[in-house]
């Protein structure tokens, strides 16, 4: 993916660009507002990752200007402040996703690829296929193979977003703040408790394994054995 | 001499000086008017009772001639009264009447005269005034008929100097009344500007004196002081923080470092190393973690946020919150349940509030499990009640509860009881609790744990309550 990071500082940008290289994603790299916007303007990129607080322009002044001229480019955007208030603030200007610093890259990483591969993800497919497990939206049903796999309705909206993002890594915040939209960090790992649960009724009885677990990163739902 | 000019040039002096030039303003017209009135109406009764009574000797005249007119005046002189006759023949010789001098100017046409005479009342001589008129008889006789004024005059006088005392005693009382009461403003406004000045200084537990009395002052003095308890309790919550930053942030930092400085000490191997990035990157993110849980209870301790209200479905709140709870918990044998009832729904920030009831979940699934957790099931209890105004959110957990001395204590940042260091954690899920109610406009309530074991089996269990004022609007009263 073609991205591009506007942001001011210029150790933790060459970090990241670096990281961004070593996992197949060309970054430009803007260290204002003002450059910032130009880029953004007249190139074409996957996926903007904005820091809030630039000089020149402020950051969500320019996600407002690229989204006024009808940029639809998904935006990333990264802020210090980690306030609930503050991420509305950010994604009512047209941010699509939020991220507060200090972050994990691979947290970063899984929401840039996310939010790259997010073409119109409601009315694109109305059934997921990963392997031989099968989700049909509209029916509910899950299946794999021949068996029909029966889920909790929470463990079915877990398994459609892992699904909907099959082959990319997904973090536990990124699951609870989809199924859940709880944007807290709740300090036992509930998360795992619930995708082993879920993988005990798509996996446990299979051949294949279908979600692994990412090391120090998440999630994935993916016929490849990682 | 300073404070004389403060005195003068202070607001309540010259509002006291201005109220005085008006009161002596409408107070000099008052008796302007009663006076102008009562004079005009006392020469009116003056005029009318000589007019009436020239009439009545004209009628004499005219029935009896000369001679019966002289009687007449003759006989009315004698009687004692105000009444002043006189009559004079064509040459101006007197006839009869009580006038003794003969005024000048007596030539003329009928009009009005006053002039200044010699009365006797029962021999006494004084000198007296006079108004009369002169009247021309058929015959051309001169009658001239007046009453003594001098009693009018006099009440003139009495009103004229009432007017004028009155008016000074107004001006000096009220300069007077002025000055006293601007020196008391003005003592009380000096001891309010002495207290700022102190807190100015850095003494932020001082606070502005307040009489009592309830007056504007007073009512300024309290809200002033409410606005230093509220400022002071946020300074002092500023303090807590980096307080708590200091001792409790640098404990892990240490940690880390003294780590990463072990393994530059031993032998360089991949396999070291990795360990020991894997470690630094596990501290950093409890560190990262204690931070922002820090940095939220600040912040919504300080009631900064600038989160709306919505109205929360009561049974969606705790239904999620339990759903995401569960599996853990059932992991552990024990259960949570939603107690049915309560409100269906009400006011408050549903992030927040679910971070809360998450805590609690989280601090039951560690420390409220019951005594004999193989055998029976733990059972964590999550319910809403209301009362209209209070909405109380409680979880109750099977465990022995946190004892009637600690439970302030425990409210603090960082504060772990003894028992609890058999589990990891920061110390800080019961302060974000607790400063989530407080942003709710409400307290956290735990029930008596030596209470509730007294009773049959301790079956009561052990809850912690946010009772949260149930408003649309955070700030409204």
């Amino acid at each position: 993916m073609k991205l591009l990071l506007i942001e001011d500082d210029i150790e933790a940008a060459e970090y990241l660009l670096k990281a961004l290289k070593e996992h197949g994603h060309t970054a430009d790299h803007a260290v204002d507002g003002e450059d910032g916007l130009a880029l953004a303007s007249n190139e074409q990129y996957s996926v903007l990752i904005v820091d809030r607080m630039i000089p020149k322009i402020d950051g969500l002044t320019v996600i407002q200007t690229l989204r006024d001229v009808d940029n639809r480019t998904p935006i990333l955007i990264l802020s210090a402040l980690s306030q609930v208030d503050d991420r509305v603030k950010g994604l009512r200007a047209g941010g699509d996703d939020y991220l507060s610093k200090p972050y994990a890259f691979s947290e970063l990483l899984a929401r840039v690829e996310a939010l790259g591969r997010r073409i119109n993800p409601e009315s694109a497919q109305t059934e997921y296929v990963v392997g031989d497990l099968k989700l049909d939206r509209l029916a509910h049903i899950v299946q794999r193979g021949e068996d029909t796999i029966s889920l909790q309705p929470r463990e079915f909206r877990l398994l459609e977003y892992l699904m909907l993002h099959a082959e990319q890594v997904v973090t536990r915040t990124m699951l609870l703040e989809s199924v859940w939209d709880y944007h807290f960090d709740p300090q036992t790992n509930v998360i795992d408790v619930h995708i082993s649960r879920l993988r005990a009724k798509i996996d446990k009885n299979y051949k294949t394994p279908l979600l692994h677990t990412v090391r120090g990163a998440g999630y994935v739902i993916s016929e490849e054995p990682r | 001499m300073k404070s004389l000019a403060k005195l003068l040039t202070s607001t309540a002096f010259r509002l006291a000086v201005m109220f005085t030039f008006v009161f002596a303003l409408s107070a000099a017209l008052v008796i302007g008017y009663i006076y102008w009135n009562t004079s005009l109406l006392l020469n009116r009764q003056v005029e009318e009772s000589v007019r009436s009574e020239a009439e009545n000797l004209s009628r004499q005249y005219e029935t009896g001639g000369i001679v019966r007119l002289i009687n007449v005046i003759e006989q009315r002189s004698a009687a004692p009264g105000n009444t002043i006759y006189l009559l004079l023949d064509h040459a101006d010789r007197p006839l009869a009447g009580n006038l003794y001098n003969v005024p000048a100017a007596l030539d003329g046409p009928p009009r009005w005269i006053e002039f200044k005479y010699d009365r006797y009342d029962g021999g006494e001589r004084s000198e007296s005034l006079a108004r009369a008129r002169l009247f021309i008889l058929p015959g051309d006789y001169t009658l001239l008929v007046g009453r003594a004024i001098s009693e009018l005059r006099r009440f003139e006088k009495v009103i004229t100097s009432a007017l004028f005392w009155s008016l000074g005693l107004i001006l000096v009382i009220g300069l007077l009344a002025g000055i006293l009461v601007s020196r008391r403003m003005l003592v009380r406004i000096d001891r309010m500007a002495a207290s700022s000045r102190q807190i100015m200084a850095g003494d932020l537990s001082e606070r502005i004196h307040e009489t009592g009395s309830g007056d504007e002052l007073d009512r300024l003095a309290q809200s002033l002081n409410a606005m230093l308890e509220r400022i002071e309790n946020l300074l002092q919550g500023m303090r807590e923080v980096s307080d708590n930053i200091a001792h409790d942030l640098k404990t892990p930092l240490t940690r880390l470092q003294n780590r990463v400085e072990a393994v530059l000490r031993a032998k360089p191997s991949i396999k070291n190393y990795r360990g020991a990035l894997e470690k630094t990157i596990e501290e950093s993110d409890f560190l990262i973690r204690t931070f922002n849980a820090l940095l939220a209870i600040a912040r919504v301790g300080a009631g900064a946020g600038e989160t709306e209200f919505v109205e929360i479905e009561t049974a969606a709140l705790l239904g999620d919150i339990a759903e995401l709870y569960e599996p853990t918990a059932d992991d552990i044998n024990a259960n949570i349940v939603v107690v049915p009832g309560g409100p269906t729904r009400f006011w408050g920030d549903r992030e927040l509030i679910s971070q809360a009831i998450a805590n609690l979940i989280d601090n039951a699934l560690k420390y409220g499990r019951a005594k004999d957790a193989v055998n029976s099931k733990t059972e964590i209890k999550l319910q809403a009640e209301t009362d209209g105004k209070k909405v109380r959110i409680s979880v109750t957990d099977s465990g022995s509860g946190i004892p009637i001395a600690e439970q302030v204590r425990v409210l603090d940042r960082f504060v772990r009881l003894q028992t609890d260091h058999s589990e990891p954690g920061s110390g800080l899920g019961l302060s974000l609790v607790a400063a989530v109610t407080r942003y709710h406009g409400g307290s956290v309530e735990f029930t008596d744990p030596d209470a509730s074991a007294e009773k049959a089996g301790g079956g009561e269990g052990f809850s912690v309550t946010m009772v949260i004022a149930n408003k649309r609007n955070r700030l409204a009263g």
